[in-house]
């Protein structure tokens, strides 16, 4: 169906990691080739955490997602409900109830199987846009994750 | 699609032809569904019985507070099977299952057998959750239901209609019963009289008990008035794991508690996850429920006893 293959998963792990770059650092004058080399990666795992970002970028570093892109679901609601990432980012849902769960888009283009505790399921997001999604056993737990360019 | 649409085309052909077995089950009082004869002698068709509603056993789950929900559910058969009179039939409201896993079912259905009595099933939510959506429940449950698995049956003179409110269920939404569900209803209604009494048993709340954790049905309104016009209606429901009750009009309503676990009050906890009780009060907090039947107008007397006493 979708983009729900492991091979994205290098990918992704990068694009969010030099997310994380731009968000912090210069956004959009990075060149291309810089956001997916190795180094890249490096300083962006030792870049402050977002929090400690100065006061007008941490804006920025909240809306692009930082590299593991996870949705806990815990008391019956999706944490954070409203994901903002990069294109080709993998959001990972984990289920922390104990209670299953199941992330099901609006639209019917994706949904995981029944989540039962600590079950996990991953989302390759590739294209912009806004992806509604909800419980289908608990159909007022709902979430979205947004997809655009830093 | 296609084959999806074909298949569905099929369980519909199998459900009309099972209604009939439905009925012959129900004690064979095909009388009620000839308006002629349900307006000549309508009362005198209803004889006393009573019935039980047992509710979320939820086979598979064994987390905090009940650690082997099979356990408890098969204390709640011991509790039938003790009973001096024994009812006339089961009415399991749904969540039959946890995961909807075939094990599940079966121990379900081998724990069910131990009273020897029939039962008839709606789905919960977590009926639903195999890979096709439902179909491992209806392929096991379904035999005599029509689109989703809704059907009707009578008995003594009660018409009872089992309503299905968790399939496909919308993003914000709640329970839902579809168009198509409801058009069925409003056909199984007509030419009824109304002084027939009606139980409805369904899984999830036919009325909104608390809107943020989902506690109700999208389009129950639809289903209620429908029903309006009877002159006693019984809704049965399970889904939120306790007793709640509510009269109106000629309608009441009666959430069951659950053979698994219990769930907290309305609004009462961070979610409608497991209550936590200590192991020595959670048999007080899971129960079965006897529905009595009388003669005349009376409401049915419906009595809640829980797996402790």
């Amino acid at each position: 169906m979708l983009q729900m293959f492991l091979r994205h998963t290098l990918a992704c792990g990068l694009a969010g990691c030099a997310a994380v770059t731009l968000g912090a650092a210069a956004p959009a004058s990075i060149p291309m080739h810089a956001m997916h080399a190795p180094t890249s990666m490096k300083t962006a795992a030792s870049a402050p955490a977002p929090g400690h970002a100065a006061a007008p970028e941490a804006t920025l570093v909240k809306v692009v997602a930082s590299a593991p892109a996870i949705v806990k679901i815990g008391n019956f609601t999706f944490g954070p409900e409203v994901l903002t990432v990069a294109p080709g980012t993998t959001v990972t849902w984990v289920n922390e109830d104990d209670i299953p769960h199941t992330v099901a888009a609006s639209d019917k283009s994706f949904r995981s199987k029944v989540m039962d505790t600590d079950d996990r399921f991953s989302m390759t997001f590739a294209k912009p846009g806004t992806y509604e999604y909800f419980c289908s056993i608990h159909p007022h737990m709902t979430g979205k994750v947004v997809v655009k360019a830093p | 699609m296609n084959k999806q649409q074909s298949r569905r085309g099929f369980l519909e052909c199998m459900g009309w032809a099972g209604t009939g077995l439905v009925w012959s089950v129900g004690g064979g009082v095909l009388s009620s569904v000839s308006l002629d004869q349900a307006l000549a002698a309508p009362k005198a068709s209803v004889k006393p019985f009573s019935f039980l509603q047992v509710s979320d056993s939820h086979i598979g789950f064994n987390k905090p507070p009940n650690p082997d929900a099979r356990a408890t559910f098969r204390e709640a058969m011991a509790k039938i099977k003790a009973l001096p009179e024994q009812p006339a039939f089961i009415l399991h409201t749904g969540d039959i299952s946890q995961l909807s896993r075939d094990q599940e079912f079966d121990d379900a259905d081998q724990i069910l057998k131990e009273t020897s009595m029939t039962v008839f099933h709606v789905p919960g939510e977590h009926d639903m959750l195999d890979e096709g959506n439902g179909a491992a429940y209806l392929a096991r449950y379904g035999k005599g239901s029509l689109g989703d698995g809704w059907y009707s049956f009578d008995h003594n003179g009660v018409h009872f209609v089992a309503l299905i409110n968790v399939k496909e269920l919308k993003a914000g939404g709640m329970g839902h019963l579809g168009e198509a569900q409801l058009a069925w209803l409003k056909q199984d209604l007509a030419g009824r009289s109304s002084s027939t009494p009606v139980v409805v048993f369904t899984h999830v709340p036919m009325w909104t008990v608390y809107a943020d954790w989902g506690w109700g049905t999208d389009d129950s309104a639809q289903a209620m008035a429908l029903l309006g016009r009877f002159g006693s209606v019984t809704v049965l429901n399970g889904h939120i794991h306790q007793v709640i009750q509510k009269v109106e009009g000629n309608v009441a309503f009666h959430t069951a508690r659950s053979t698994a676990f219990p769930q907290p009050a309305p609004g009462q906890g961070p979610s409608p996850g497991p209550l936590k009780v200590p192991a020595g009060e959670l048999r007080a907090a899971l129960g079965v429920r006897t529905v009595t039947v009388t003669r005349g107008t009376h409401p049915l007397a419906v009595v809640d006893a829980s797996l402790a006493t």
